[in-house]
């Protein structure tokens, strides 16, 4: 393989792969909390691409109005989903919070296409995003392959900044060990739950947007592979664990992008591939690459 | 001056009645001791002090010395206790042990903003138990037993109480270590910090409390003063071992 062909699939691989870690880190984060897998959450980024669609192509905003737009919107729904499907569930046994979880995603696809229909529409790309820079060893990059992942590696190291240097970081590094002894050192549980939600909702939605330009559409479904694939990588990297997440979701795009660059004929197994990756971690290395061995909640 | 007074306290786990009609009385500066059995409900009084289990009661008030004002504790959640100024180090130590020495102090203060003041705290704590000092970067899950219990009641102590509660903080540790932690108990007192402490080591227990109370399946069979209680032959019989 060329080299230019080679960076090309590299910068492709770190984009989709950094995509897959942004909402890997929500799964990683809910879970590392309540032991729950939000299956919601690759529709929150769904209505994350969404609302960047509706602000910026229906009603004309800005592209930078629209993007904080959309984090906002899709923030809220996060909590809202937080607020209305999980909370009233946070005492009962943790089946009945997951079936809910799965209630919600189904819920949410439905609503979209009843609300946006079922007709994927296109998304115009700002043209500043899409023009190629070539350089003078044959390599063509379009901006928006390089912004996506230093858009995502900038995210996941504020959000490691804030879990390991200020005090709700710690709090919800706490709660995720020991709910009821965090609860006696003051913490609001349930505020710092519905941070941990928000947070995963607003790199979702980040994700979605980023998603959105790459595949130039948006449709109802589109959470729903994404969503499961970044899922695999949050087990890939070892669920609780952000950093693993980040790592597991690169690892996830390298696999996929690589595996059909180098054997264009299986390019129609590349999702096989990530679902092959899954079985083989939880057969070989169920605790994922950095996650810590799973102790029972004391 | 009364900190906290309870009156007629009871506990229920489903169909059983682990603490009933338990009224207990601690004024301040004092060190107050719940011995017993295993099972006898000291540590549910404890638990429904705190919030942590449902618990009904006639009276539940604690009185700050900070405002002197009176409020009822039963009911409130287990997050509010600790800004009223009643912080407690659990039983089993509840250690967070993927969480650095320093940071499970750090989370003892959440409450609190005034980092200069956190900072002498933190200091404070380092100063009675300077191996913590020496391990403030490692992982909880790294300390021995005794290490770990002295983490426990620093960090308790973080939050800057009125009243500190301490359950069981001699349980499995070596007798060596048993003074230690005593003689610290009586230190942090000494320093005008009201004590509740929950023991199963009646006699360690009694020679540092000024009142005590006997708990019996769940409700209190005496109460005196510590010295009061070494002295008699009933909970000599049972608790001291003649």
């Amino acid at each position: 393989m060329e080299l230019n062909i080679f960076v090309q699939h590299f910068i492709n691989a770190l984009s989709l792969g950094s995509l897959y870690g942004l909402v890997a880190v929500g799964y990683t984060m809910v879970y590392g909390i309540l032991r729950l897998i939000n299956f919601a959450h690759g529709d929150i980024f769904m209505l994350g691409a969404y609302f960047v669609y509706f602000a910026t192509i229906v009603y004309k905003l800005p592209w930078a109005v629209g993007v904080v737009l959309a984090i906002i919107g899709t923030t809220i729904c996060g909590l809202l989903v937080d607020r209305i499907a999980y909370k009233p569930l946070r005492e009962a046994p943790r089946i009945s919070a997951l079936i809910s979880a799965i209630g919600v995603s189904f819920f949410i696809e439905n609503f979209a296409v009843v609300v946006f229909t079922g007709m994927p529409r296109p998304v115009v790309q700002p043209p500043i995003l899409m023009k190629p820079i070539e350089f003078s060893n044959g390599v063509r990059l379009i901006p928006l392959g390089i912004l996506v992942p230093v858009v995502a590696f900038l995210l996941v190291g504020a959000l490691l900044w804030l879990l390991y240097r200020t005090k709700p970081g710690l709090a919800m590094r706490a709660i995720s060990f020991d709910i009821e002894t965090t609860r006696m050192m003051g913490v609001s549980v349930n505020k710092i739950i519905a941070l941990a939600f928000g947070l995963g909702s607003a790199l979702a939605a980040v994700a979605g947007i980023m998603w959105a330009l790459r595949y130039p559409r948006v449709e109802p479904f589109m959470g729903m592979t994404p969503g499961i694939k970044a899922f695999i990588a949050a087990v890939f990297g070892g669920i609780g664990s952000v950093p693993g997440a980040m790592i597991g979701g690169l690892l996830l795009g390298f696999v996929e992008i690589m595996s059909v660059a180098f054997f264009p004929t299986l390019s129609g197994y590349k999702d096989a591939f990530a679902f092959l990756l899954l079985i083989l971690i939880l057969l070989f290395r169920p605790t994922g690459l950095l996650g810590e061995k799973l102790e029972d909640k004391i | 001056m009364e900190m906290l007074k309870i009156k007629n306290l009871n506990v229920n786990y489903g169909a059983i009645h682990a603490v009933r009609d338990v009224s207990i009385s601690i004024d301040r500066g004092e060190i107050v001791t719940l011995i017993g059995a295993n099972g006898a409900g000291k540590s549910s009084v404890i638990r429904a002090i705190m919030g942590l289990v449902k618990a009904r009661a006639e009276e539940m008030i604690f009185t700050s010395p900070r405002d002197d004002k009176p409020v009822s504790i039963l009911g409130k959640p287990a997050e509010t206790h600790v800004k009223l100024g009643i912080s407690l180090s659990p039983e089993g130590r509840r250690i967070l042990p993927q969480l650095t020495v320093e940071e499970n102090l750090n989370l003892g203060a959440y409450i609190r903003d005034d980092e200069k003041g956190i900072a002498e705290d933190m200091e404070y704590v380092y100063s009675l138990f300077p191996r913590l000092k020496e391990r403030r970067r490692q992982k909880g899950s790294t300390l021995s037993g005794g290490e770990q219990q002295m983490l426990a009641v620093g960090r308790a102590l973080m939050s800057r109480p009125d009243l500190l509660m301490l359950d069981e903080p001699s349980l499995g540790l070596a007798p060596i270590l048993v003074d230690e932690v005593f003689g610290i108990i009586r230190e942090i007192n000494a320093q005008g910090r009201t004590i509740l402490l929950v023991e199963q080591n009646a006699f360690a227990a009694l020679k540092v409390a000024h009142k005590a109370y006997v708990l019996e399946v769940g409700s209190v069979g005496l109460s005196g003063t510590g010295a009061e209680l070494l002295n008699n032959p009933k909970v000599r019989a049972a608790y001291l071992g003649g």
